[in-house]
């Protein structure tokens, strides 16, 4: 078995990646969902790194990082966990979070341990694009550490290419400007969006996120990008009894869906 | 005055700059590109003056209080912001926001509140301008502010309760920014102090800085002098003190003394000294000094003053206080209170309780005599009276 660090976009396949938050709902759930989404059939993974204030989410997301907090988990508990990572997980792994726990962790050391442990990257809504040029692109850089942008419909096509180039895994499409854990309307305008980025034949593949949460919004989103990113839905059922039973089963239900 | 201002790319010193998701960053840079160019345009100066005269009431006075100079031997001099329409410094900013948000052409105002002094400035002018105004407010300060709530309400803004977190400031702020997030088109964020990205600590700083710019005026007509020896402020966030010190940095022989809130005491554990207790990092868009866990998690702040009861500090402060410029110390909740009393006696004069923060600092100075000694009387006390009758038992 061997562990995986970049997205497979090689064939056509509608790639599925998940959002869960570490440490939720409980301590030591982190591994083995993640072990259980891969036997399921998702592509990459995205654990997110819990926060007081994440400005970005929606209640769910919220509250789940909430509770993993109350729960214990820090991002120094996390790269413990992690330590099993490549033994129990070949798909490609990303950390999600918010900037301020990696700058107390220390830019470096975070980088470090990704490296260590085996994550491919790290998605972190609030520290944009200057401060990364300026301050920490070197840093991740040194330890092969892909750091992924977020794109929205209001970002210019002068930023998208910038975007594109400091990218080396995938762009972050948000599917409008929202907070996660809204519906994703695929209408006129959206498909524009979605158009308008297709033709700039970006050479980072394209994922979208944010309003993905069935089978439906799925599929209508990698009409458009190499994959799509279901958060809020995911996590409403590990807040559920017995979220072990239903991991599979939802997964399918994007994948396989009904005709 | 370039060095304890923002530079270009939004920092002072290491401290500032824009951490904020991609979602909001075509908001904050239309900002970031536009706020100078709008707020030195003359239609635009015109009408702030204008407002700030005839509607706030300024300038506000620059009062010697004699028996309170008596006790310490020294010319203590209140800039009284106390006396503006509403009730505090808060307008001054609100005043200057609203007119820039109008020339963006945005139609919708969402702003955070603690204690609701904000909140109030905010649907005021929004009443001004017939604009829709929508404020965040910890539920927990909700309930303990009933009569700023009311207010709001009154001018006709919608008051929407955060109910994450620990319900209080740093939620509400939350708040506004993921409605800002999904609203990114229409809407205008009004912040209330020198927080947030860039341009936010510095535009506030500037609209605040008619404090000190009336404030050497009026000393030199009443001193022949525009330098006391002393400036002081309460500091949560820190607009009053950041307008207060604007004219003065460059003076260096005029010291800057910021005064944050003890709490209980700075090692209680139940306090919101953050020059004392924090370390750099982010929050709220900004590099500062914040309060939290080893872990990067931010820690709620404790003072019996709902203005000063932030984790954080402008990112403007944390230079002033990290290069030496300015002096940061903190005053307890029981200092505060006795000072506010004590004005009160002495002077006539009912201080907010953020503004006492500032007086009760006045006990712990060693002074030679006849110093001049200005202190920024940030807002009135009639919000707090509920506070003060139940902390003496009146």
């Amino acid at each position: 078995m061997q562990k995986e660090n970049i997205i497979n976009t090689g064939t056509d396949k509608r790639l599925l990646s998940i959002y869960y938050t570490a440490g939720y709902p409980t301590l030591d759930s982190t591994l083995d969902i993640a072990e259980q989404l891969e036997r399921s059939g998702v592509d990459f993974l995205e654990i997110g790194v819990p926060y007081s204030d994440p400005v970005a989410d929606g209640p769910v997301i919220q509250r789940s990082s909430q509770t993993a907090l109350e729960n214990g988990m820090t991002v120094q508990t996390l790269f413990d966990q992690l330590q099993e990572l490549s033994t129990r997980v070949t798909i490609p792994v990303f950390l999600m979070g918010y900037f301020n726990p990696v700058l107390q962790f220390g830019v470096e050391n975070f980088c470090k341990s990704c490296r260590e442990v085996g994550v491919t990257g790290v998605i972190i809504p609030d520290l944009p694009l200057y401060e990364y040029e300026e301050l920490y692109q070197e840093t991740f850089m040194k330890y092969g550490i892909s750091n992924v942008f977020l794109v929205t419909p209001q970002t210019s096509d002068e930023r998208i290419r910038k975007i594109d180039n400091l990218s080396n895994s995938f762009i972050y499409l948000l599917s409008s400007n929202a907070t996660t854990g809204k519906n994703l309307h695929v209408n006129n305008q959206a498909e524009l969006y979605f158009e308008r980025l297709k033709s700039m034949k970006l050479k980072s593949p394209l994922v979208i996120g944010f309003g993905i949460s069935d089978a439906k919004t799925f599929q209508k989103a990698t009409d458009y990008a190499t994959g799509a990113i279901i958060g809020t839905a995911f996590v409403n059922i590990l807040g559920q009894q017995n979220y072990q039973d239903k991991i599979e089963g939802f997964i399918n239900n994007i994948i396989f869906p009904a005709p | 005055m370039n060095k304890y201002q923002v530079n270009k790319k939004g920092y002072y010193g290491p401290f500032g700059g824009a951490y904020i998701p991609e979602m909001l960053y075509p908001n904050v840079e239309e900002l970031q590109g536009k706020y100078l160019e709008i707020i030195q345009e003359e239609s635009f100066q015109q009408e702030f003056n204008e407002l700030l005269h005839d509607y706030v009431g300024r300038p506000s006075p620059l009062y010697l209080a004699k028996r309170l100079s008596q006790r310490y031997g020294v010319n203590i001099y209140l800039k009284r912001e106390d006396l503006n329409h509403t009730g505090a410094h808060k307008i001054n900013n609100t005043v200057g926001q609203i007119l820039l948000a109008e020339r963006l052409g945005k139609k919708r105002i969402i702003a955070e509140t603690g204690a609701g002094q904000h909140g109030v400035a905010t649907a005021t002018v929004c009443a001004l301008k017939g604009l829709e105004c929508v404020v965040y407010m910890g539920e927990v300060d909700i309930a303990r502010q009933a009569p700023n709530v009311a207010r709001m309400k009154m001018m006709g803004a919608k008051v929407v309760a955060a109910q994450s977190g620990s319900r209080t400031l740093k939620d509400a702020t939350n708040e506004a920014l993921r409605d800002w997030i999904n609203n990114p088109v229409d809407t205008h964020y009004i912040i209330g102090s020198v927080v947030g990205p860039h341009p936010y600590p510095d535009m506030v700083a500037k609209f605040q800085s008619i404090i000190s710019q009336e404030t050497k005026r009026q000393l030199l007509e009443k001193t022949q002098n525009d330098s006391p020896d002393y400036v002081l402020a309460c500091v949560g966030g820190g607009s009053n003190a950041a307008g207060m010190f604007y004219h003065f940095l460059d003076q260096e022989d005029v010291k800057l003394i910021a005064v944050e809130a003890a709490g209980h005491g700075v090692e209680s554990g139940e306090s919101a000294a953050t020059t004392a207790l924090g370390k750099e990092g982010v929050l709220h868009g900004s590099r500062s000094l914040l309060m939290q866990t080893a872990d990067g998690q931010v820690i709620e702040p404790y003072s019996i003053s709902a203005g000063l009861d932030y984790p954080g500090i402008g990112p403007q402060h944390a230079w002033l206080f990290k290069s030496g410029r300015g002096t940061y110390v903190s005053i307890t909740d029981d200092e505060a209170m006795q000072a506010g009393l004590r004005l009160t006696q002495l002077e006539g004069i009912i201080p907010a309780i953020e503004s006492s923060h500032a007086l009760a600092y006045l006990e712990k100075m060693s002074f030679r005599g006849g110093e001049t000694v200005v202190v920024c009387l940030s807002g009135r006390g009639d919000k707090d009276l509920d506070n003060y009758t139940k902390y003496f038992g009146l």
